[in-house]
């Protein structure tokens, strides 16, 4: 079974963000990167089916080119192989124009299961997986906590909520999207660093993707990003201050006697 | 008859998400915006007593497309329908809640339509006379604006919670239902539905707890859950937690607080190492008096806290433990 892993690189949980002067975005220069949670998942499940049906992982991902680290990581936890599409000169929002991207580079690999992650902790759409799916004319399912692999079909179970979940069956090929915290994520280990270093990370640029420039063009896309801002807050915490021992007499105090919850 | 303003409604079995309320009164106060009437659309099998009920909503229309493709939810029948009913009604705007089904469909047929999704809008606003949408990015820490050009459809989904359902204006006159005979024979289901059903069973009703002493990642492992409790013990409170807490096995699945876990409105919330991600929040906000941990200073929790301690929480709750024990 051939799979293809979609891998984003976001600024690592807790960085500390600061906006750009022009609001478009946030200042690059301090931030430190990681694999996107849920893709982190995606990966482990590629890797967990391959070992037991064989078959290849290649894993995807567009960015600049830091997001090779990434890559590498993937690669020293057992993929095969990666493409890298580098959208230095033409980074954007607009979701359809990513979408056409990453499928161009699926497209050229006849892959029998494509996997994303759920969705990204930076942009956070949560879109790119299921339109992915239909630029491709795959069947999808999102959300998805466990895969049987049967013969020509798979078997999954999706999330849906307050406890509740869909049991499918989906012909091959499809796309998944899956759910982070299904299974436990591996480690690389030092033997997998080292065959790392010889795997192959092709780096696909527009023509190879069969694209021009206007293909990327978003100016006459009908949504319109335009600003980032720091959330106006409605509400503010009564932030309680001083040493460890201080604060919890003021907040017993104030919980008794404010608040009145005893 | 055409629509200006479209929400897509949500069953299952012929219950109504409570949600698919908030996208109406979304509708409606955009409505009032725009001058523009709101109509609902229901998709299944067998759902004239559904679209009955919707009707006293506050919506001048209740479309419905009842066919044996849409028995079952799957992404195909949805994508297929809905493609035709806006293609038929071409709405100025079509709204939905963001639930995990309109995760799983609307992004779809937002390509099959060619017209981009904004998803997971938590407001709008006027700028000017321009229409605002506002999502969150970086998992709530930062806002973006987003505005639409041209003509519709334009397609939204709003953030569950974003707006109140007790806000939903029914005194105008009811409804009118119209069944849309649009043929499915060229929708192609892929997806085969084996069954629906709900996961762990929920030993712990949470949803009854005065107090609730709830823990996310930021307790940093599961030898550390001992502490949080200590700290339940010492305030009378039930053990909750976030997502990736349960995830990790530190605490069982039903002690889950959020949007794929149990919703919660005790008298007292401590929010443990909590940053307090919109999963999580929907499922606690309505809580009496909250009390955060954290310490992140941008953490989302403080937003929606009362009392807030931005530190160490190794070196604080054992103080908050014997505080509680002297008083």
């Amino acid at each position: 079974m051939k799979i293809i892993v979609c891998m984003k690189q976001v600024p690592v949980q807790d960085s500390l963000l600061k906006i750009t002067d022009d609001s478009r975005w946030v200042q690059e220069a301090e931030l430190n990167y990681e694999i996107n949670e849920s893709d982190h998942y995606a990966l482990e499940t590629a890797l967990l089916l391959k070992e037991e049906h064989g078959g290849e992982v290649v894993i995807l991902t567009m960015g600049p080119r830091r997001v090779k680290e990434a890559i590498k990581q993937g690669l020293a936890k057992g993929a095969d192989r990666a493409l890298h599409i580098n959208n230095e000169s033409f980074t954007t929002l607009d979701i359809f124009i990513n979408a056409k991207l990453l499928a161009a580079a699926i497209q050229q690999e006849e892959a029998d299961l494509v996997l994303t992650g759920l969705q990204t902790d930076d942009y956070g759409f949560g879109q790119t997986g299921v339109i992915l799916a239909e630029k491709l004319g795959l069947p999808h399912a999102s959300i998805v906590m466990e895969i049987l692999k049967q013969d020509g079909s798979i078997k999954v179970k999706r999330e849906m909520e307050s406890g509740w979940f869909q049991s499918v069956e989906l012909p091959l090929p499809a796309l998944l999207t899956i759910q982070s915290g299904i299974s436990q994520i591996r480690y690389a280990t030092i033997k997998g660093i080292m065959m790392a270093k010889k795997k192959e990370i092709k780096e696909l640029s527009l023509s190879d993707l069969g694209l021009a420039e206007g293909d990327v063009d978003d100016s006459t896309s009908s949504l319109k990003f335009h600003k980032l801002y720091v959330p106006e807050k409605t509400k503010q915490a009564e932030l309680l201050e001083g040493d460890p021992k201080d604060v919890a007499a003021q907040l017993v105090h104030k919980l008794k006697n404010e608040a009145k919850v005893f | 008859m055409s629509v200006d303003i479209l929400v897509v409604a949500e069953q299952r079995d012929g219950v109504l998400n409570r949600s698919t309320l908030e996208a109406v009164v979304a509708g409606q106060e955009l409505g009032k915006q725009l001058g523009k009437e709101v109509a609902l659309v229901a998709l299944g099998k067998g759902i004239s007593s559904l679209a009955e009920e919707l009707t006293s909503k506050g919506v001048k229309e209740v479309l419905t497309v009842d066919d044996d493709k849409l028995s079952d939810y799957t992404p195909d029948g949805y994508a297929g329908a809905l493609q035709q009913v806006i293609a038929a009604e071409n709405p100025a705007y079509v709204l939905f809640s963001h639930t995990y089904t309109v995760r799983d469909y609307a992004p779809k047929l937002a390509m099959k339509l060619e017209r981009p999704l904004v998803s997971d809008c938590v407001r709008y606003k006027m700028d000017g006379n321009a229409l605002v949408f506002v999502r969150q990015v970086f998992q709530g820490k930062i806002d973006a604006d987003f505005t639409f050009e041209g003509d519709g459809p334009h397609l939204v989904s709003f953030q569950v919670g974003a707006f109140n359902a007790d806000n939903l204006e029914t005194s105008g006159a009811a409804g009118a239902v119209r069944n849309l005979s649009l043929s499915m024979d060229n929708v192609e289901i892929r997806t085969k539905v084996l069954d629906v059903f709900e996961g762990v069973k929920q030993e712990v009703d949470l949803s009854k707890a005065d107090r609730i002493v709830s823990v996310g990642r930021g307790v940093k492992k599961s030898e550390n859950i001992e502490m949080m409790k200590d700290l339940a013990a010492a305030l009378g409170a039930e053990m909750g937690a976030s997502r990736p807490v349960c995830d990790d096995g530190w605490l069982p699945l039903d002690r889950q607080v959020g949007s794929s876990g149990q919703t919660v409105a005790p008298k007292l919330y401590f929010a443990v190492g909590i940053s307090g991600a919109i999963q999580h929040i929907v499922g606690m906000k309505n809580s009496g008096t909250i009390v955060a941990i954290n310490k992140d200073p941008h953490a989302p929790i403080f937003d929606i806290a009362d009392y807030g301690i931005v530190a160490d929480l190794f070196e604080v709750i054992p103080e908050v433990i014997s505080a509680l024990k002297e008083s």
